[in-house]
Formats: C-alpha cells, sequence, structure tokens
C-alpha cells in the first residue's frame, strides 16, 4: 500500500462527504415538491408528461397502490426491451447490421437484468446490441429503474416521517421527479466532463486499424476450442488488423455509474479506455456511484426531522465501506505469494502488488477502490478484472454484496435496504432499553418484523438455493472456468450478484447458457421485485401509526452507539448466512494460496 | 402467598422435569418454531442412529442425545416458571376451601348453603371468625377483615358498606363484627379463581411483543435451515460431504435456541414477579404496556404526601407570643383524636416544651368538630379555646364582638400560597391568636424516585384536590413534573385522553367507582384491592396490597421484562460467532487441513469440537434459567446508558463466553474420553 493509494481514497470519500449535504437536501425539496432552482425548465415538461399520461399528481396513493403502479410500470419496461433486442436488426443506428439479440434467454435475461438495475452483462455489448437498442432500450433502463429505485426509498422515508396516514405519496409523481431532477441535470453535466476525459460520443461505425505489431493467436475450431494439426501442434492465424467499437458511450456512461446500473456499453466496462479513460474520468465515475446513496442518507434526515439519525447511518456506511476498501487495497497491495519471479513491491517504476487483470492507468488502489464501491452499491460496474483479485481482494466485493448492498447501495435501494436493517435493529436491540421498540417514534410490531424478515430471508434463499443446485448439476458446472473453491466463489458470486442486483461478475462463469440466463434472470426479478414489497408493506404500516413523542427513555438512533449496533446487526446477519459457504470458497482459496496451491 | 421460593425448589424442579417430558408432545412443540425444528432434528438423528448403528456409534449417539437435551431443557424451562406459579396457585387453592355461607332469603331468615352454589345478586351474612364464601360488596354493616390469604398481610383491614371500601374477597375471614354480603360472581368466575388461573398461566396468551419476536426467531431459524441445507451441495462439490449428524449440529447450534426455549419462561416469570410485588395483572399485554409507559398519574395522597397533613409551626397574631399561641393550640387539640390533632400536640410538646396535660381535674369541656361549626376546641377555666378554617373562626370571632384582625387574614393567605393548610386559633376574649400551619409531608425518597423515573424518561403528574396554590407548592417539593389540581373525574379522563392523543402511554391508580372510567381508559390502570368492585373491574392489574406507590415497582418490573427478552435475544444470536468457528473448520478440515486455521479455540478433534458446541447449546439454556426467572438486573437509567451496558454485557459477552464455554467443554470430553 503506498501514501498515494491512501491519498485517492481520502480524496474519494472527501468528494462524497462534501456532496452528502447539498445533494441530499437538493432531492428532500425535490420530493417534497418544493420549489427548486431548476424547476423553471423542467416543471413545464413534468406537467406535458402528467398531461400526456392522464396522471394526477395531486393524488396519493396506499402502498398497494404504489406497489402496483411499480411492478406495472416495471412489467411494461421490460416486455419493451425484451421485443425491441430481438427486432433490433431492422431499427435504425445499426451502422454495424447487427442481427437482433438470439438466443431468447439471453434477451430475456438483459430485460430482466436491465429493468431490475442489475445490468449483468451475458453479452458483449459491441458485438450484440444496436446503438439504437443501447439508447432507447438500455439507457432508457438505466434512468427509469434508478428512479424506481428512489421513488421507493423516498416512499419509505415518508412513511417514517409521516404521522396516522394512509398514503405514501404517488409512485408516477416520485418517478418522474426522480428522473428529470435527479438523474438527468447531473448526467448531461457528467457526461460532458467525461467527454473531456476522452469518452467517445458518436453514431459511426466501428473503425478497423492495422496494429503496430501482427499478433499469432490459436486457431479456434467451430467447437471454439483451439485446433491442433495433424503433428499435434496449435494451430496459429496471424492477426493484422483490429476493430474499434464506437458509439454513444458518454451519455450512458454516466447513467451507468449515476444510476448505480453498471452495465456497461462495451464488454470491458470501465476497464475499456473508451469507457474510462484516466484516472480523473474514474474518479467522476466513482463519486457519481456514492454520490445518491450518500445524499439520500442526508434526506433521510431532513425528511424525519432528525438530522443525526441521518448521520449516524451514514456513519455505519462509512465505516463499513472503509473496512471493505482497507481489506480489499492491502490483500491486493500484498500480491500474490505464488509468484516467486515478479517484481510485487511498489516503487517507482512498478506499481506493486497484483496487477493482474487490472489496468495500468488505475493502479492497485483505484481498482480495489473501485471494486469496493462499485459492490458496496448495487453498481457492478468494474474497471478491472474481480476474478483475478487475490482470494481476499476478491472476498470484499462478494461480502460487500452479500450485506445486502447497505453500504451507501443502489440509488434508493440501498437506503431502503439499509432501513429494513435499521427496523430489525431496533427491533432486536430496542428491547434491551425496557420499551417495546420504536423507530423515531414509531413503534415496531409483529407486522413491521414479518415484512423485514421476509425481506431478509428472500437474498438469501434465492442465493443459495440457486448456487447450491448449480454446485452439484452437470448444467451448473459446465460453465465454470475454474475448478476448486475458486469455482465456488464463481458460482457464488454470479448468484448474489444478481439477486443484490449489483450486475458485476467475478468472472470466470460462462453464463450466456440455458440454465444461467434463466435462472439468473429469475433470481434478478426475485431479487428486485419480491423484496420490495414488504418494504412498501412496511412503509404503509409505519404511515398509518401514531407517533411516540421521544424521551431519554427511547432507543436512542442517532448515536454512534446505534451505528455501531446497526453496523454489528448487519455483519452478524450476513456473516451468519454465508459464512458456511464463503469458508469453502475464498476462505479456503486464500489458505490454500498461502499454503502453496492455486486454482 | 408472596413468599419467595429459591429457584431450585426441589418440589417444583421434580414437577418440572415431569412436565419437560410431557411438553415434547409434537402439538405442544409447534407454538414454538425454534424448538420444534430441535425436536424434528433429534427425531431424525435418533432414526438414523437406530437404521445405522454402525457408523460412529459413539459420536453420533452422544449427539443425539444433546439433541434431545436440548429439547427438554428448553421444555424445563417453561415448566419451572409455570411451576413457580403454580406453588403460589396452590397456596391461593388453599384459601378457596369450601365454606358454608348463610345465605338470607327474601323472609328475612337465613339457610345455610355450601359456598359453591352461590350465584351472582345472592346476599350472605357473614359474622365475626367466618370466612367470606365468594367475592361481593358489602350492603349494610363494618368490620375488620383479615385478608392475609390474598395479600400475605397480617394486619386486619377496615370493610365497610358504601363508599370506597366495600369491596370483600372469598376467602377472607371476617374478624369483628357482622356484615351482609351481596355476591357478584358466580363460582369459577371469582376473583380468586382467576388469580389462579392467571398464574398457573393457564390462560397465558402470548403478548404482542412476544408475537413479533417469535416472527423474528422462526425468521432466523428459516435462514439458518436455508444456510445448512445448502452448505451439503456446496460440500459435496468441494469433495468434502457430511452427516446429517453434523449438519442437524451446525443447524440446531446457529438457530436462537437460547432465546427460544427461554422466551416463554420469561414471559410467565415477568406476570410471577408481579404477583410476588402482590400485584395481579389481568394479562400479559398489560405488563408489556407497563414498560412502555410515558406518563404516571399519582394520587397525591398517599402516594406522593403521607395521609394526612401535620402541624409545620405556630404563627402568632400581632401582640400574641408564640409560647401562648402553642399553649392554646395545644390544649384546643388534647381531645382531638385526628392525626392532625395529634400533630399539633406533638409539635407543641417537642417545640416548645410543653408537655400534654390531663384536664379532667380542671372542668375542661371538649368541644367536637362539627360540619355546622367547622371547629373544634376546649372550654377550660372560663376561657374558650377554638380552632378552625379561617371562615369559621373569624365568624366566631365577630360573634364574640371582637374583630378579625387583617394580619392574621393575610397570614392565611400568605401559608396556603406556600401550598399548607392554615388553621386558626382563637380564645373568646382575646381574638384571633394565631395561625396554625398544617403541612402536608412528602414521603422520603419521593424525589429521588422521580429523578429516577425522569431519568428513564417517564413523567409523574400529581393528581389532587387541593387548590393549586398547594398542589403547586408540593408537586415543587415532591419533584414531580405537572400536576392537576382540584381534579375532578372528568378532569383525569380529559387528562389522560389529551396524554394518548400525543401518543404517550399512561398509568395511574385508582380506588372509587368514580376512578373506573379513568382506569378503564388508561394504558395501565392499577385498582386498589380495597378499592370498589367497579374500580376493580375497570383497571388491568390490582394492587392486592392497595398501595399507589407500587405502580414505580410496576413500570420497572414491565421494562425488565421487555430487556430480559432483548438482552438474551442478543446473546443468542451473538453465541453463533463461536460456534462457526467450532464447526465449520471440524466439517472440512479433514478434507482442507488448511481450515485448521479457523480452529481458532484449538479444539482437540473434529469430534470433540461439533459435540462440545452442541452440548454448550444446550446446558447454556440451564445456566440462564435463573436469569430468565429473576429478569436481568434492571436500574433506572437513561436509554443510552442502559442500551451501553446491556450491550456490553449481553452482546460482547454474547461473543465471548461461548469461546470459552466450548474450550472448557472440548476439555472435559477429551479428558474423558468421549470424543
Amino acid at each position: 500500500m503506498t501514501l498515494n493509494g491512501w491519498v485517492q481514497i481520502a480524496l474519494f470519500l472527501a468528494l462524497v462527504v462534501l456532496a452528502t449535504r447539498p445533494l441530499g437536501s437538493y432531492m428532500a425539496r425535490v420530493f417534497a415538491r418544493e420549489k427548486t432552482l431548476l424547476d423553471p425548465v423542467l416543471r413545464p415538461v413534468e406537467r406535458l408528461i402528467y398531461r400526456t399520461t392522464a396522471v394526477d399528481e395531486t393524488r396519493e396513493m396506499d402502498w398497494k397502490e404504489y406497489a402496483v403502479a411499480m411492478l406495472l410500470f416495471s412489467a411494461a419496461s421490460m416486455l419493451l426491451l425484451y421485443l425491441l433486442q430481438r427486432v433490433q436488426a431492422v431499427l435504425p443506428f445499426n451502422p454495424q447490421k447487427l442481427t437482433g439479440v438470439m438466443p431468447q434467454h439471453l434477451a430475456w435475461n438483459t430485460a430482466a437484468s436491465f429493468t431490475t438495475n442489475t445490468n449483468w452483462q451475458s453479452y458483449g455489448g459491441e458485438s450484440t446490441m444496436t446503438y439504437f437498442t443501447q439508447m432507447a432500450g438500455l439507457a432508457y433502463h438505466n434512468f427509469v429503474s434508478a428512479a424506481t429505485g428512489i421513488a421507493l426509498a423516498i416512499a419509505f422515508i415518508r412513511g417514517v416521517a409521516r404521522r396516522q396516514m394512509a398514503t405514501i405519496g404517488n409512485f408516477w409523481v416520485d418517478l418522474v421527479r426522480a428522473t428529470l431532477w435527479v438523474l438527468l441535470p447531473f448526467c448531461v453535466v457528467g457526461a460532458l466532463a467525461l467527454v473531456s476525459q476522452g469518452v467517445v460520443q458518436n453514431l459511426r461505425p466501428y473503425d478497423t486499424v492495422k496494429i503496430v505489431e501482427p499478433q499469432q493467436v490459436p486457431h479456434l475450431g467451430t467447437d471454439g476450442k483451439p485446433t491442433v494439426d495433424a503433428a499435434g501442434k496449435p494451430v496459429m492465424d496471424t492477426v493484422s488488423e483490429q476493430v474499434i467499437a464506437q458509439g454513444p458511450v458518454a451519455s450512458q456512461e454516466i447513467i451507468k455509474e449515476w444510476g448505480t446500473n453498471g452495465g456497461g456499453f462495451f464488454n470491458a466496462n470501465s476497464a475499456h479506455p473508451f469507457e474510462n479513460p484516466t484516472p480523473l474520468s474514474n474518479l467522476i465515475e466513482m463519486f457519481s456511484i456514492f454520490a445518491i446513496g450518500s445524499g439520500l442518507t442526508y434526506t433521510l434526515g431532513k425528511m424525519t426531522g432528525s438530522q443525526r439519525h441521518g448521520w449516524a447511518v451514514w456513519g455505519a456506511m462509512a465505516a463499513l465501506f472503509l473496512v471493505g476498501v482497507l481489506v480489499a487495497y492491502s490483500a491486493e497491495a500484498s500480491g500474490n505469494p505464488l509468484l516467486h519471479g515478479a517484481e510485487q513491491h511498489a516503487s517507482a517504476m512498478a506499481p506493486g502488488g497484483n496487477m493482474e487483470g487490472k489496468e495500468v492507468r488505475f493502479g492497485v488502489a483505484n481498482s480495489a477502490l473501485f471494486a469496493t464501491v462499485t459492490t458496496d452499491t448495487s453498481c457492478g460496474a468494474v474497471n478491472s478484472w474481480h476474478d483475478s483479485f487475490t482470494p481476499l481482494g476478491g472476498l470484499v466485493p462478494l461480502v460487500n454484496i452479500m450485506l445486502s448492498e447497505v453500504i451507501f447501495g443502489g440509488v434508493g435501494s440501498g437506503m431502503y435496504g439499509m432501513l429494513i436493517f435499521v427496523v430489525l435493529t431496533v427491533f432486536i436491540a430496542g428491547l434491551m432499553v425496557g420499551r417495546t421498540p420504536e423507530y423515531l417514534g414509531k413503534k415496531i410490531e409483529s407486522y413491521e418484523v414479518k415484512m423485514a424478515m421476509l425481506f431478509a430471508l428472500i437474498f438469501p434463499l434465492i442465493i443459495l438455493i440457486f448456487a447450491g443446485i448449480s454446485t452439484i448439476r452437470p448444467y451448473g458446472l459446465a460453465a465454470l472456468g475454474n475448478n476448486g473453491p475458486h469455482g465456488l466463489s464463481e458460482i457464488l458470486y454470479a448468484y448474489t450478484s444478481a439477486a443484490g442486483n449489483n450486475g458485476s461478475a467475478f468472472g470466470g462463469l460462462s453464463t450466456n447458457t440455458p440454465w444461467y440466463n434463466t435462472t439468473l434472470g429469475l433470481v434478478m426479478l426475485l431479487g428486485r421485485f419480491w423484496m420490495k414489497i414488504p418494504v412498501l408493506a412496511i412503509a404503509g404500516s409505519l404511515a398509518k401509526k401514531k407517533y411516540v413523542p421521544a424521551s431519554v427513555g427511547t432507543f436512542p438512533v442517532t448515536t454512534p452507539l446505534f451505528s455501531v449496533l446497526l453496523i454489528g446487526v448487519i455483519l452478524i446477519l450476513g456473516a451468519l448466512t454465508f459464512f458456511p459457504a464463503l469458508s469453502l470458497g475464498p476462505i479456503l482459496e486464500h489458505l490454500l494460496m498461502n499454503a502453496g496451491k492455486a486454482f | 402467598m408472596a413468599s419467595k421460593k429459591s429457584i431450585w425448589d426441589p418440589t417444583i424442579v421434580k414437577g418440572a422435569s415431569l412436565s419437560a417430558l410431557l411438553k415434547l408432545d409434537p402439538r405442544k412443540m409447534m407454538g414454538n418454531p425454534v424448538m420444534f425444528v430441535v425436536e424434528v432434528g433429534s427425531v431424525v438423528t435418533t432414526i438414523l442412529l437406530i437404521l445405522h448403528p454402525h457408523q460412529a456409534f459413539g459420536f453420533n449417539l452422544q449427539i443425539t442425545l444433546w439433541l434431545w437435551f436440548t429439547v427438554l431443557f428448553a421444555n424445563f424451562a417453561e415448566a419451572m416458571a409455570e411451576g413457580r406459579g403454580k406453588a403460589q396457585a396452590d397456596t391461593l387453592r388453599k384459601a378457596r376451601s369450601e365454606t358454608v355461607a348463610n345465605r338470607l332469603l327474601a323472609n328475612g331468615k337465613t339457610e345455610q348453603v355450601p359456598s359453591s352454589d352461590l350465584r351472582a345478586g345472592d346476599v350472605v351474612l357473614v359474622s365475626a371468625g367466618e370466612l367470606i364464601p365468594g367475592d361481593g360488596e358489602i350492603i349494610e354493616g363494618i368490620a375488620s377483615v383479615d385478608e392475609s390469604a390474598i395479600t400475605g398481610e397480617s394486619a386486619p383491614v377496615i370493610r365497610e358498606s358504601g363508599g370506597d371500601r366495600s369491596a370483600v374477597t372469598g376467602g377472607t375471614r371476617v374478624l369483628s363484627d357482622q356484615i351482609k354480603v351481596k355476591i357478584t360472581s358466580n363460582p369459577g368466575e371469582t376473583f380468586l379463581d382467576r388469580m389462579i388461573a392467571l398464574v398457573e398461566g393457564a390462560e397465558r396468551q402470548k403478548t404482542p411483543n412476544e408475537i413479533a419476536l417469535n416472527i423474528l426467531l422462526a425468521g432466523l431459524t428459516i435462514v439458518f435451515l436455508l444456510a445448512v441445507v445448502t452448505l451439503q451441495p456446496f460440500a459435496m462439490y468441494s469433495g468434502a460431504p457430511q452427516t446429517i449428524f453434523v449438519l442437524v449440529s451446525l443447524l440446531v447450534c446457529l438457530i436462537p435456541t437460547t432465546i427460544g426455549g427461554l422466551l416463554s419462561a420469561i414471559g410467565i416469570a415477568g406476570m410471577d414477579r408481579l404477583v410476588q410485588h402482590n400485584v395481579l395483572a389481568m394479562s400479559g399485554r398489560a405488563v408489556e404496556a407497563a414498560g412502555d409507559v410515558n406518563t404516571l398519574l399519582l394520587d397525591k395522597t398517599g402516594t406522593i404526601t403521607l395521609g394526612n397533613r401535620q402541624a409545620a409551626s405556630f404563627i402568632p397574631a400581632p401582640g400574641v407570643s408564640e409560647d401562648e399561641l402553642a399553649d392554646a393550640a395545644q390544649l384546643s387539640s388534647l381531645a382531638d383524636e385526628t392525626p392532625e390533632g395529634r400533630s399539633i400536640v406533638v409539635l407543641a410538646k417537642e417545640k416548645y416544651n410543653l408537655r400534654g396535660r390531663e384536664l379532667h381535674d380542671h372542668h375542661a369541656e371538649f368541644i367536637p368538630f362539627t360540619a355546622q361549626t367547622r371547629m373544634s376546641g376546649v372550654n377550660l377555666n372560663g376561657f374558650q379555646i377554638r380552632k378552625g378554617s379561617v371562615d369559621a373562626i373569624e365568624r366566631f370571632v365577630q360573634e364574640n364582638g371582637g374583630t378579625f384582625p387583617a394580619e392574621v387574614r393575610t397570614l392565611v393567605d400568605q401559608i396556603a400560597r406556600q401550598g399548607s393548610t392554615p388553621l386558626v386559633v382563637a380564645e373568646k376574649q382575646r381574638g384571633a391568636l394565631g395561625v396554625i400551619e398544617l403541612k402536608d409531608i412528602v414521603k422520603g425518597g419521593m424525589k429521588e424516585r422521580f429523578d429516577q423515573l425522569r431519568a428513564m424518561g417517564i413523567r409523574t403528574v400529581m393528581i389532587t384536590g387541593d387548590n393549586p396554590l398547594t398542589a403547586a407548592a408540593i408537586a415543587r417539593e415532591a419533584g414531580v413534573d405537572d400536576f392537576l389540581a382540584q381534579a375532578t373525574p372528568k378532569d383525569k379522563m380529559d387528562l389522560i385522553r389529551r396524554e394518548q392523543g400525543d401518543g404517550k402511554l399512561v398509568a395511574m391508580t385508582g380506588d372509587g367507582t368514580n376512578d373506573a372510567p379513568a382506569l378503564a381508559q388508561a394504558d395501565v390502570g392499577v385498582a386498589m384491592n380495597s378499592g370498589t368492585q367497579a374500580a376493580k373491574e375497570a383497571g388491568n392489574m390490582v394492587d392486592l396490597d392497595s398501595n399507589p406507590t407500587k405502580l414505580i415497582e410496576i413500570v420497572g418490573i414491565g421494562k425488565q421484562l421487555l430487556m430480559t427478552r432483548g438482552a438474551l435475544t442478543t446473546f443468542s444470536i451473538a453465541n453463533d460467532v463461536a460456534k462457526y468457528f467450532a464447526i465449520i473448520p471440524a466439517m472440512f478440515a479433514a478434507t482442507f487441513p488448511v481450515l485448521q486455521a479457523l480452529n481458532i479455540m484449538h479444539l482437540k478433534t473434529p469430534q470433540s469440537a461439533v459435540l462440545s458446541a452442541v452440548i454448550f447449546n444446550a446446558i447454556i439454556i440451564i445456566m440462564l434459567i435463573p436469569l430468565a426467572l429473576k429478569g436481568i438486573k434492571y436500574k433506572p437509567m437513561a436509554a443510552e446508558a442502559l442500551l451501553r451496558r446491556n450491550l456490553l454485557i449481553y452482546g460482547v459477552g454474547g461473543i465471548v463466553a461461548p469461546f470459552v464455554g466450548i474450550k472448557i467443554i472440548d476439555m472435559v470430553i477429551t479428558m474423558a474420553g468421549l470424543a
């Protein structure tokens, strides 16, 4: 680990801290429908949308209506994306003459993936999707799936803040305002900033260039495996040209991070020089991933009238983030003990540590930081290959997602996920002060506990069951790139990433198969929508409750002690659920690596 | 009946052991999802043990036995709590023994019937020495009654018809006089019957918080079931499949058996603790509500102040010496047997060294207090001394041709403003001599208790019939947060509604029939046992000692109950960390020796590690039974401090304790050659 690395991590966190308050209070204003600077531009657009869609913006919904609106909207959007992919060949903006996305299970997987804000990619962007699909299908979902998440978080916060009310807001209004006020303006500015760093933005066909040094690569047969000649020697092809993919990248790149989506325009995601060309663009992208999640803690404080509670939640998130970065960075910086010949010490000439699968322009610190940030949230963009991390370095992203992505978290989803943990913390620890538990004046009773447990249950259920099946069935094992504990990590990571709507891939697992495409798609949908229903149910139930005024006898949710408790509950619940699986995956791999065995 | 038995009283332990076995009935176990899972696991391992007796029999047998012990220990905990209640119920039952009642017939004669034949509405005659045959209300007469069978208090109490002390309880004994009692409840529905049912736990229903906690525990159980079930495919993938014995062991260790096994015992014991304080809660819900109370309404008289006012000082009128006034005041009170009167004599003696005199020789004539004159006094050697309220004395002075000095009037106002009651003393010829200040005496230690309540976030409101001036002064002295002066039953009701409207939970005590609506409205309404039947029906608790201060203890018991639940839940979950470090390396170290690195306790063998974890998991239930029954230590303090303290003991302690415990058990069973 180097001072330079730590300074970059500190700089990143400082930016996030600085943005939290202004962004948080701005969002509180937006969703309370108070005046903002952007109203003169956006208000007419908003009114036009309501007029054309016949939405009554003054009407409030109870939680069930809210849930139904959210589900219908998502279902319609998902269907749209599925169809779009299937017929993209005949639609405009297709300079590469790409065909429709075949097979159907891939189109299903991708539709599920983008609707759920997961952006798991079983396809390679530049070789599969036309510019039109990228813009009208994928980018559209990047906006609305993020806006849906934010809307739900706001609805939940309203539930906590409101007293004896049956309604929690209007889904359509929250969706539109989240898109127009919270996402669009920042994306315009952010996209321009990325373009300044060299991210491309065009509709041109791909370039073909002569490469400076022709390369010899193995010739692949029809079965996709290297072929050998009669003498048993591998047949080699000479490559002297390279196709350089183009496209409207910047506009999609920024929402990929700002909305914690994570689906790359190109297959290489943020490791691709056209998506993430410089350390500065890297910083902009990481900041964008955390900004809304962090800001929402301030919004929480503002809307519930307890700013200190907002900061207590922020503190818990920040502490968990720092632990993750520390572990990942130190694991990656210490390199691989099995590589004796390679220079793994940081020096003026070498980045040091484990550089396999990392971009030289980012180095170890910014790769470890990016991996932590992208899995703390539900983003899933990657600027390095998680599969090539050391076992402990790779454990961090996996554990981050397993903790339900509540460390700042996906836009909105991180906030409501965290608030479910707050409800559980208040319930478990709240009894210890000798009162029936209450959260910001709302009694936590059996209904809330039931729904919170349902939320907490669905997540491990869908991960462990599908991962369990995949580890013992041939159609699961066939896709593995590695065996041993590393292979287990790959399968575990895939389902964890899908359930958490993260979308980052550990890699090493060829998931473009009927089994994985179908089940991962299902897991993504369950992980998103099945978990949202209990969230809305709690919001509706809390909104109806009477407010119990706080006193010194009330369980404190505003103190550092509360932050510590919250961290404890998150870690213990997450760790207890996944420890057995992890012990056979990354933990075993780490111990075996130290004993001299790699996979 | 409030006799405290030791936790491990042999008769209770014996009964509990038996009923622990009976509770294995799966239909009964279903009510407790956590322990039901353990029972199912035990059945599964037992069957496998019988089917495959040749594989690792010693180890598998021990695991199976300890799994059964886990279930039994949890049942035992519940049975212990119930047994303690039953022991109290038996004592009560003795009081319910069949008696013969003298039922009054329409013609005025009485007939002798067994008490079990009495119905509500019957009127019975009870004479000195007889047991009162059923719950009822005195409609004629006054008697002293020995209620020790119910309250454990040996001093007899006075019960009389009319007013707020007319209720009598079946099974209590009349010591003097004769009363006519109208029976108010049918056999089987008497107060005593209800009490017996309650302490036995027969009518016990799960309370709201208990239900919520059960849901949490059931949810955790499913999560762990999932983690363990899916561990097998991962283990098979890794080439290290596990036996069912080990998997069931892991499951049982992970699911929250400690709190799952003790949860109902905690609830029963909470009711039990109330009974030990001679308070009877009509439902467990009321006990929980007591922990949540935000506002306490306390009657001034008897709760905050001693029942009676006492003379505090003599303030003479102009031209009168203090000694003269004290002398006159004492003379006027020598025959006054009211507590106020006696306190005047005592004050004169202590402060002015005036001895009480025997006045019969001096042809003294005592003038008793009457509602018409509203003063009392003495005629002695031609002097006429009177004391009484300012208006009465003013009239007395004026009737005798004197003038009532303005200075005395000012004095009277001053005293009233300080929260004391002025009594004016006058002599027929000399006119007004001065004023006696009668003060409400705040009970010792009340200020500290109110401070404690405030530290816990509970507001106290004093209810009094006094005027606002007096009330304010006493409120200040006693340190209550607020007061309601000149309170009518309606005012009280309005106050409760207002507090509840703000989302607060209110507790109060009451005894009169006019308290009944407020008692019913309050979240915790404690009726005094000496009160009317209406009051007892309206409240959700009855204090058998009729001690209004008890409300503070009741709140404490409610809080202690909730805290015990929270603490043991935290402890139970925190325990799992160590169990993982015992069992996971044991499961896989044979295939992957590097996983020994996780065996941080250095447990001897995989078998001893699994067994130690299972044994620890079982005996921790037994070890925590006393804590569950007695409740965790409770001291009034702010929530933050309370949380920090309990978190340190039960959270951090819960993580550390099993590391130590499992290591010790591992050493013991290795030495004993069991694994």
